[in-house]
């Protein structure tokens, strides 16, 4: 009777254990973006001291197409929500429906990259390159930040979805679901500053 | 039940995500369309946007990132307080001092 209770309450407290563990991690992992939060805010930082210095280059308003930028950005929030959905259908333990939308979620990531590369290379090409001036460097180098998040986020994702469909839902690839889900929402913070501070501020 | 409802307290409903989602959608057009149309005053477009920025942080820290001040939740939300905290410094005080040794520069 005393080993049943004893070896029930053990079991509670491994249980009770494994569910504080994976708090810390996900308190850890946040943590983490608090930092990644001061390093864009240093690139924001340089940017606000640094966008006036346009030398022979362009302004802002010269080069920035709003409609562009709206369609990346109704991309990216898109991709928040069908992330969303994706966890929802990994609480629910439904394997294929959280294939599903990382799909959905992939896909919307994809285009606001493929967007994000094409309209870097037609500054390139038009001669408004990062050399140009400090203006162009501190953008190239904020936006190229942002980019460079979202396509590690784009590359932790494919990797997901293999562990995913090969190992289904199991407490550990929930936990590392979860903490994309933080990654991939934080970015989508990050590039409501980008839009209001570099393109909406920059086209006025 | 219970368990299935706290997760969904924990984590996020599809109700919750779509609220979220609709916030954030008007939250997204009506800085865009403020600049886009132009018909704002300059001081009054900038102070549109920025707020509107604001409100939409607050917006997805609230439905998709789940911060709260629950027991659980309370870490993280003081650690992106005390984050906030040095970012404003970090920003706002660069900004100042560039701005005056422009200034000065230019005597």
């Amino acid at each position: 009777m005393n080993s049943y209770v004893e070896h029930a309450h053990g079991a509670h407290d491994e249980q009770h254990d494994h569910h504080d563990s994976d708090k810390q991690t996900l308190l850890g992992f946040w943590l983490y973006l608090m930092t990644d939060c001061i390093l864009f805010a240093t690139a924001f930082a340089a940017y606000a001291v640094l966008y006036r210095n346009i030398a022979t280059g362009p302004a802002g308003h010269e080069i920035f197409e709003l409609p562009y930028v709206a369609i990346e950005t109704a991309a990216l929030l898109l991709s928040s929500i069908t992330y969303g959905f994706a966890m929802i259908a990994g609480y629910r333990g439904n394997k294929s429906a959280v294939l599903g939308w990382l799909a959905v979620t992939f896909v919307c990531g994809a285009v606001f990259i493929g967007m994000e590369v094409n309209e870097f290379h037609h500054l390139i090409a038009e001669g408004h390159g990062p050399q140009v001036s400090a203006f162009l460097s501190a953008f190239f180098g904020l936006v190229g930040l942002h980019g460079l998040h979202v396509t590690a986020g784009l590359i932790w994702m494919a990797v997901m979805m293999i562990e995913v469909a090969r190992r289904g839902l199991g407490s550990v690839t929930m936990l590392r679901l979860n903490c994309l889900s933080l990654f991939w929402h934080f970015l989508d913070i990050v590039w409501i500053c980008v839009f209001t501070v570099v393109y909406l501020k920059g086209a006025m | 039940m219970s368990h299935a409802h706290e997760q969904a307290a924990g984590h996020g409903s599809v109700k919750s995500y779509v609220i979220g989602f609709v916030l954030s959608v008007v939250l997204t057009a009506i800085p865009f369309w403020m600049v886009m149309d132009g018909g704002f005053g300059r001081q009054a477009t900038l102070a549109g946007i920025f707020t509107l920025a604001i409100v939409q942080i607050l917006v997805h820290l609230k439905f998709f990132l789940h911060l709260d001040f629950t027991k659980d939740g309370r870490l993280n939300s003081f650690s992106f307080l005390f984050t906030a905290l040095i970012i404003v410094m970090l920003v706002g005080l660069s900004i100042w001092i560039i701005t005056t040794a422009d200034a000065l520069m230019m005597r």
